[in-house]
C-alpha cells in the first residue's frame, strides 16, 4: 500500500518517457502562416534525460545506500519533472523524498517547479503540494529553493545547491548541500520544527564519459534541534561523517 | 563491410584521424576522383541536363565503428554534379529511406517550388515517392546540395554543386578538385542535441580548470585571474565556448575521408589548380592552410571575386571558396584544416603521384573568447586579442549587481546611442526606415528564458579574421578583404530590418529576437523590394546565416560589394546585408549550424 503513490508517480514518468518520440512527431506542427505544408524543424522537440546525480554507498558507524536523482522529459518550455531520494540503512529506508513536478523557465537562468511530493520510506508517508525555484546562480552555483504544503497542514522547505570545480576536463569535485525546514514537529517521522537536517557532500568524480563518472567522497549529516533529539532518543546519531562511494549516471 | 570494432579498444588516435581505408586511391583529372572501401560507392561526378538521384542508406565505417549514412546514389558526401549556366536541368530524386526526405540546392537563385524545404516549398519526398526538380542555371559557380529533413545532413546527405560558366572566367587552372570539408559523427545526432539540451558544455574538453586557473595565475597574478574568474562566472559564461559540437565526437573529413585516410589530388609540378572548399558540415567552422602554398581567392559562395592572395581563410558552415594554388616547389603538400576550436582537423594532400605525403603541422593553440565577443566592444581592450593575454580585463568588471548582465542595458551606458554608433565605421546607422525583424525591443529581450546576452555595443568586425585566428603572422582572408568583379549596380535599400542573433548556451535554445522559428511570425517582403538586414549577434559564438533563393550584397565597405549567400557574423558583430526580394515565395532564413536551425534559429522570409 505503501509503495502506491510512488508506483503511480513512476507510471506516470514513464508513460511520459514513451509518450515523448510520439508527441515528438505531433508537435513538428501543421499549416502556418510561416509554413505552409507544415514546420520546416522540429522546435518543439520533446527531450528526456535520467540523472543520478548519487547513486551511493555511505560507509561510517553503519552503512547505508543512498540515491538522489532527477528525471525530466519535455520541451524548452514545458517540462514534467520526477525527483527522488532516499536511504536504506539495515534493510530500513529513510528520508525518502519523491516529487512529480512541472518545471517552465521564467528567466534566462530559472525555472519554476510545482507539483506533488511524497514521502515515501519505511516511516508513515507525507504528502505536500511543492513549488520552488531553481537554476543556475551566478559563479555557476546549481541552487534550488522549493516550499512545501502538507495535506496536515504542515510547512516546509528545502534548500539545495552543488558546484562543479573542474580539476581537470576529466576530474570533478562536487560540493554539495542540502538543508530541509519543517514549521512542525513530526515525531513519527523523526523530524523536529526548525531546520531539521542537513546532508553535505564533497565528491570527487571521473567522468569516464559524460554520462558515467565513479566517484568517492565524504558525507556529513547533521540533524539540529528537535530531530536530534528524536534521533538521539532513538539511539541514531545526530552527526553522522561517512565515506561514500558511488556512481554519478545519465540516460 | 569492416567488422565491427569493440568502442573500448577504439584509440583516441584512431578515433579523431579516422580510419585509413584500403584501397583508396587517388588519380588526378579534371574532375576531382577519389575511392572508397566496400559499402560506400565511390564519389562519381554526375554531368548531363536531365540525372536521376537516389537518397538511401548505406553502411559506413569512418572511425572503425560500423554505422549508417544516409547516402545519394550509393555515395557520402553524395556525387559532384556539374551543370552548365544558362541550361535547364531536370533531376529526379527518388527516396529510399523509410523516412520523408529533401534535396535542397544551397546557394541556387530558382522558382521558389523547386527550393526543397520541407514545409515550405513542398511537403518534402516522401518515402518510395520520386519529386522532380526543374530549373534554369542562371549562375555560374561552387555551390552544394544537402538534405533539408531532420538530421540528414549530418549523416551524410551532402555533395558539390557546380555551375560551369557561359563566358570565359577570368582565371586559368589547368586541375580542378573539389574539397568539400564536414563532420561525422557516431553518435545519432538527436542523441548529440539531447546531451547538449542536458549538459550544453557535453562536447567541450577545453573547459578552464584548476590547472589553468594556476597556469594564468602564473602569468598575470591571482587578484587578475580571479578577477577575469569572477566577471565571467557572473555573466554565467564560458571563453571557451567555441564550437557547440567537438573533435570529441567529431571525426573531420575531406570528401568524406578522415585525416588517416588522407584525401589526394594529383598535380605536377607548376601546374595551375583550382581547389573548390565546400563547408559542407552541420557544426563545424574550420580555418583552412595550405602550408607553403599561397591561395589566390577567386570566389567566394559561387562569386567571382578581385582576386586575393592568402595564407588561410576561416569557412564557416555552407561557405564556398574557390582558391588557385600553383605548386612548383614540392611534390606534396598538406590541406590542413583545423576546426575552430582545435579539437581536430580535417586533412588532405596535394601530391604529384599517390601516396606521397607533407608534414601535417601543429594546431594552434586553442583560442578563448573575450569581452567583445560578448558584445561590449573595444571596452574591455581585448579587440583582436583572442589568446592566453587577459590581462585587460579587470577594467571591465561587470556591475556589481548580481545579475551579472542584468545591470548592462545600453540606456545606463553614457554615450551608447544610436547616434554614436553610426559614427563607428562600417556599423552604419540606417538612413531608411528600420524595425526589429520580429517587432521586438531588443532591450527588453535581457533576462528572458532564450536570451542569455544581449549585446551592449555592437561592432563591424569585418577587417578581424576571428577568435583564433587574429594575431598570428599569417596572411588570412577577412570579409572586409572581399571585393566582387563587377561593382555593385543595385539602387540602396528601401527599408532595413535588423535581427538579433540570439541564444541561451545554457539551456541550449538558439533563435533570432529571443524568439524561436515555431515563436514568430514570417518575416513578409513586398515583391521588388530591396532590403537590408542588420544581423546583430548578441550570442557569444559565430554563427553562419543563410538566406534561401538570394544573394546578399555585404555591406563591407567596398564599393563592389561582394555577394554571399551565407554571412558567418561573430559574436558581438553586426554585419549589414542588402538583397532585393525579386523571386517570390517562402523562403528559409536561418543559421546553418544544423542543430541551431533544428532547434529554432530559422524564420520564413515571405515574398510576396
Amino acid at each position: 500500500m505503501k509503495s502506491l503513490p510512488l508506483a503511480v508517480v513512476l507510471a506516470g514518468f514513464i508513460s511520459l518517457l514513451i509518450a515523448a518520440p510520439v508527441e515528438a512527431q505531433m508537435t513538428m506542427g501543421g499549416p502556418s502562416a510561416a509554413a505552409p505544408f507544415g514546420a520546416p524543424v522540429d522546435d518543439e522537440h520533446v527531450f528526456y534525460h535520467l540523472l543520478f546525480d548519487q547513486l551511493e554507498g555511505r560507509f561510517g558507524r553503519d552503512s547505508s545506500f543512498h540515491w538522489e536523482g532527477e528525471g525530466w522529459a519535455g520541451t524548452d518550455m514545458n517540462r514534467v519533472v520526477l525527483k527522488s531520494e532516499g536511504t536504506v540503512t539495515n534493510g530500513v529506508m529513510e528520508e525518502g523524498d519523491q516529487e512529480l513536478l512541472y518545471a517552465r523557465p521564467i528567466s534566462t537562468y530559472f525555472n519554476v517547479q510545482g507539483g506533488l511530493r511524497y514521502d515515501l520510506d519505511s516511516a508513515p508517508g507525507r504528502s505536500w503540494a511543492a513549488f520552488g525555484i531553481e537554476g543556475l546562480a551566478p559563479l555557476f552555483f546549481h541552487v534550488s529553493a522549493t516550499g512545501y504544503v502538507s495535506d496536515r497542514g504542515h510547512l516546509a522547505g528545502k534548500l539545495e545547491g552543488n558546484y562543479d570545480l573542474l580539476l581537470t576536463q576529466t576530474l570533478i569535485l562536487q560540493p554539495q548541500l542540502e538543508m530541509n525546514f519543517y514549521s512542525k514537529d513530526d515525531a513519527q517521522r523523526m523530524i523536529g520544527a526548525g531546520l531539521s537536517d542537513l546532508d553535505a557532500g564533497l565528491r570527487l568524480r571521473y567522468e569516464i564519459t559524460r554520462k558515467f563518472a565513479p566517484y568517492i567522497g565524504v558525507t556529513y549529516e547533521n540533524k539540529f534541534g528537535d530531530s536530534a533529539r528524536l534521533a538521539r532518543l532513538a539511539s541514531e546519531p545526530a552527526l553522522d561523517l561517512r565515506f561514500s562511494a558511488g556512481v554519478r549516471v545519465w540516460f | 563491410m569492416k567488422s565491427q570494432t569493440s568502442p573500448i579498444s577504439l584509440s583516441r588516435r584512431r578515433f579523431v584521424e579516422g580510419v585509413a581505408l584500403t584501397g583508396v586511391g587517388a588519380a588526378g583529372g579534371l574532375f576531382g576522383f577519389m575511392g572508397r572501401a566496400a559499402a560506400v560507392e565511390a564519389q562519381k561526378t554526375l554531368t548531363g541536363n536531365q540525372l536521376d538521384l537516389t537518397i538511401g542508406s548505406v553502411p559506413i565505417n569512418i572511425t572503425g565503428r560500423a554505422r549508417t549514412a544516409t547516402a545519394v546514389n550509393g555515395s557520402v558526401p553524395a556525387p559532384i554534379l556539374r551543370f552548365r549556366e544558362g541550361e535547364g536541368v531536370m533531376i529526379n530524386v527518388t527516396n529510399r529511406l523509410d523516412e520523408p526526405s529533401s534535396i535542397h540546392w544551397h546557394g541556387v537563385r530558382l522558382p521558389n517550388s523547386m527550393d526543397g524545404v520541407p514545409g515550405l516549398t513542398f511537403k518534402g519526398i516522401m518515402p518510395g515517392e520520386t519529386f522532380t526538380y526543374r530549373f534554369p542555371i542562371v549562375q555560374s559557380g561552387t555551390y552544394w546540395y544537402h538534405s533539408h529533413s531532420g538530421m540528414q545532413e549530418q549523416t551524410g546527405l551532402y555533395g558539390p554543386l557546380i555551375f560551369e560558366p557561359k563566358a570565359k572566367e577570368p582565371y586559368a587552372y589547368d586541375r580542378d578538385y573539389v574539397v568539400m570539408l564536414s563532420d561525422w559523427t557516431d553518435e545519432d545526432p538527436m542523441t548529440v542535441v539531447s546531451n547538449l539540451k542536458q549538459q550544453a558544455d557535453y562536447y567541450n574538453y577545453g573547459q578552464r580548470t584548476l590547472g589553468t586557473f594556476i597556469a594564468d595565475t602564473k602569468k598575470q597574478g591571482l587578484s587578475a585571474t580571479l578577477a577575469d574568474r569572477l566577471m565571467w562566472g557572473k555573466m554565467r559564461m564560458s571563453p571557451t565556448d567555441i564550437m557547440d559540437v567537438t573533435g570529441s565526437t567529431y571525426t573531420f573529413l575531406i570528401n568524406g575521408q578522415p585525416p588517416a585516410a588522407n584525401w589526394t589530388g594529383l598535380f605536377n609540378r607548376g601546374e595551375k589548380i583550382r581547389l573548390r572548399f565546400i563547408n559542407g558540415s552541420s557544426m563545424s567552422t574550420f580555418d583552412v592552410r595550405i602550408p607553403g602554398l599561397p591561395m589566390k581567392i577567386v570566389q567566394a559562395d559561387g562569386g567571382d571575386v578581385q582576386p586575393l592572395f592568402v595564407d588561410e581563410f576561416r569557412i564557416g558552415v555552407a561557405e564556398t571558396y574557390d582558391a588557385i594554388v600553383t605548386p612548383e616547389e614540392l611534390d606534396a603538400y598538406t590541406i590542413f584544416a583545423q576546426a575552430q576550436d582545435r579539437s581536430g582537423y580535417a586533412r588532405a594532400t596535394l601530391a604529384t603521384r599517390a601516396g606521397l605525403i607533407a608534414a601535417i603541422p601543429a594546431m594552434d593553440p586553442r583560442p578563448m573568447r573575450t569581452m567583445t565577443d560578448m558584445g561590449m566592444g573595444d571596452m574591455a581592450g581585448m579587440s583582436g586579442m583572442s589568446m592566453g593575454g587577459m590581462s585587460g580585463m579587470d577594467m571591465s568588471s561587470p556591475s556589481k549587481s548580481d545579475g551579472g548582465m542584468a545591470g548592462m542595458d545600453m540606456s545606463r551606458m553614457p554615450g551608447m546611442s544610436d547616434a554614436n554608433m553610426a559614427k563607428m565605421p562600417g556599423v552604419r546607422k540606417a538612413e531608411v526606415p528600420s524595425n526589429n525583424a520580429d517587432g521586438v525591443d531588443p532591450k527588453l529581450m535581457q533576462g528572458q528564458p532564450g536570451v542569455d546576452n544581449v549585446a551592449m555595443e555592437i561592432k563591424d568586425r569585418q577587417e578581424e579574421a576571428g577568435t583564433g585566428l587574429d594575431g598570428n603572422d599569417r596572411n588570412i582572408l577577412t570579409y572586409a578583404l572581399l571585393a566582387a568583379l563587377k561593382p555593385t549596380d543595385a539602387p540602396p535599400p528601401t527599408r532595413e530590418l535588423q535581427f538579433h542573433l540570439t541564444g541561451n548556451m545554457e539551456r541550449w535554445t538558439w533563435g533570432f529576437d529571443g524568439k524561436k522559428f515555431s515563436e514568430a511570425d514570417p518575416i513578409n517582403i513586398k515583391l521588388g523590394e530591396r532590403v537590408r538586414f542588420a544581423l546583430i549577434n548578441d550570442t557569444m559564438m559565430e554563427h553562419p546565416i543563410h538566406l534561401h533563393g538570394f544573394f546578399f550584397q555585404v555591406e563591407n565597405g567596398q564599393d563592389a560589394m561582394p555577394s554571399k549567400h551565407t554571412i558567418n557574423v561573430k559574436p558581438g558583430e553586426r554585419v549589414n546585408v542588402v538583397f532585393t526580394a525579386d523571386t517570390p515565395g517562402y523562403w528559409a532564413f536561418h543559421c546553418h549550424l544544423l542543430y541551431h536551425m533544428e532547434m529554432g534559429m530559422f524564420r520564413t522570409v515571405v515574398v510576396a
